[in-house]
């Protein structure tokens, strides 16, 4: 019984630690007070001055290309990434498949700022000015790994005659494939497709190296270039208050997601 | 004759080459070169072994990413036993619960431990440093260790104790060889990105302390891309020779737990 208690009393105690410093910051991003740990009242100013004022321009901005940029990253991956799990699905085994397998697996393992650097050395030696377009690219390469492992497991459990079938039965391979691959693989891809939008959204260093210096920013190149001006400024409450919810909400829709084709499955 | 579907694959693994590949590639080839005339050269890695300074943050920042290994094991050991054990709890959203801070924003947990500082009215620096590495990190290490020890064969730990082992011994002879390939896991998963962190030391000490991370991204803002490539070059290696250390212990443990 007390073993219990001090086991489940470990738990409460680093789940208290590690959930508080975010409630802090979301019960003080509905007060003015400049210093957090003031409380000025209840006001919800904070939220108002996100989306107006000159702060709120730049910041809106910043919201718009993160979304942009996740949005359309997120569709050019999954589109590369199912196109590429296909094709890898019918590799037969061999160096071919083992090459493409093992470069797959750098974007995941790389840690975040050599493939910034990497990605920022290749464009500068090439030339490119950086901005929108260099981190869209950035973003594709490293969203389309995490896609096309998500559609190879559905694959493989498909029946492979149902293609054979299709075609047996005088479908045209780019019918066979709209007709009886996509559907069944619609699933995992949109799975990908919100998995890829995740990591968009959420990537900081690889962004920081490929946007350039021509002003674009996105939310979180834009909480760093605040914070690093003076610490936690007042603003950056709600901001990530809200940003802390809309990740609840995305990882809510992926788990349901999983458990619901696990179930499907059986 | 229709086109093989292998043929799909095609597309990606010239995206791969182009912006996976050749990039590594390149801070490999910047690494050698000589910033003014383009020559073959070490002398970037030469200067970095003649710049105390960076060569201090460097073995600084190897410092900080073992202290906060070592800390994340030890806190999240226990943890991790806990959540496996059906008497203690039965919940998955408790284990959901642990595994989701995973998924924020690193820079912003970082600034809630930042909020959380200022909250409780305690200065910024070395010690912040310290509770925030292992603030972020903590979840990458407990969520490995838990699936070993929640997919272990509970048979064996009873077999241990029908053979009169004591609860001590079936956790050093049996639970804990047993999940040793969660415990280098959640190391690799911990000590590669505390190494090659940036932006996050100079939050968390108000720019008093620097990791390499932060001196490679300087070099490569201000323009000494060949530099900043050496660098990144040593990091990558750093991280290269841990994961074959951690494949290394795997291999090893796993094979160790083959002879059971």
């Amino acid at each position: 019984m007390i073993k219990k208690l001090i086991a489940r009393g470990y738990l409460v105690v680093l789940l208290v630690i590690l959930y508080a410093p975010i409630l802090i910051i979301a019960v003080f991003s509905f007060t003015e007070a400049k210093v957090l740990g003031n409380w000025t009242g209840f006001s919800t100013k904070l939220y108002e001055s996100l989306f107006t004022g000159g702060l709120g321009n730049s910041m809106v901005r910043a919201i718009e290309n993160t979304v942009s940029i996740g949005l359309l990253s997120a569709a050019c991956s999954t589109v590369l990434g199912t196109v590429a799990a296909v094709g890898i699905h019918n590799m037969r085994r061999g160096k071919g498949r083992r090459a493409i397998t093992f470069l797959n697996d750098i974007p995941m393992l790389n840690p975040d700022i050599i493939t910034g650097i990497s990605l920022f050395i290749l464009f500068v030696a090439v030339g490119v000015t950086q901005g929108y377009a260099t981190v869209l690219l950035a973003h594709i390469s490293f969203c389309t790994p995490y896609v096309v492992l998500t559609v190879m497991p559905r694959l493989r459990s498909m029946n492979p005659n149902i293609y054979e079938a299709a075609l047996d039965l005088g479908a045209t391979p780019s019918q066979a494939l709209w007709k009886v691959i996509i559907p069944q693989i619609r699933s995992s891809m949109l799975s990908g497709f919100i998995l890829a939008f995740t990591l968009s959204i959420d990537d900081f260093a690889v962004t920081l190296f490929t946007k350039g210096n021509g002003g674009l920013e996105t939310l979180s190149t834009y909480i760093y270039a605040d914070a690093r001006k003076g610490g936690l400024t007042p603003e950056l409450r709600p901001l990530m208050t809200l940003i802390f919810l809309a990740v609840l909400a995305l990882l809510t829709i992926i788990n349901i997601r999983s458990a619901r084709s696990k179930n499907n499955n059986r | 004759m229709r086109v093989k579907r292998s043929t799909w694959a095609y597309p990606y693994l010239v995206f791969l080459i182009l912006f996976v590949a050749l990039p590594l590639l390149m801070i490999a080839v910047y690494a050698f070169r000589d910033a003014q005339t383009g020559a073959f050269t070490l002398g970037n890695f030469a200067r970095f072994f003649s710049t105390p300074q960076d060569l201090n943050t460097f073995l600084y920042s190897i410092q900080v990413a073992i202290v906060t290994t070592l800390l994340c094991l030890v806190i999240a050991y226990p943890a991790a036993w806990i959540l496996s054990k059906s008497d203690f709890n039965r919940s998955k959203i408790t284990v959901m619960l642990f595994i989701l801070p995973m998924w924020i924003n690193m820079l912003i947990r970082t600034l809630a431990t930042v909020a959380l500082f200022d909250f409780l009215r305690l200065p910024l620096g070395e010690g912040a440093l310290t509770f925030g590495m292992v603030y972020n990190f903590l979840p990458f290490m407990i969520y490995p260790i838990y699936n070993s020890l929640e997919k272990m064969d509970s048979s064996y730990i009873e077999a241990a104790q029908d053979l009169g082992a004591t609860p001590s011994q079936v956790f050093l002879k049996v639970t804990l060889p047993l999940s040793m390939p969660g415990v280098w896991s959640g190391v690799l998963m911990v000590f590669m990105p505390t190494i090659s962190t940036f932006a996050i030391a100079e939050l968390l000490t108000l720019n008093k302390v620097k990791l390499f991370g932060t001196t490679i991204q300087e070099n490569i803002n201000n323009g000494f891309w060949n530099y900043g490539s050496a660098l990144a070059l040593i990091m990558l290696v750093i991280i290269g020779l841990t994961s074959l250390v951690g494949d290394e212990g795997n291999t090893r443990e796993s094979e160790k737990g083959g002879l059971i």
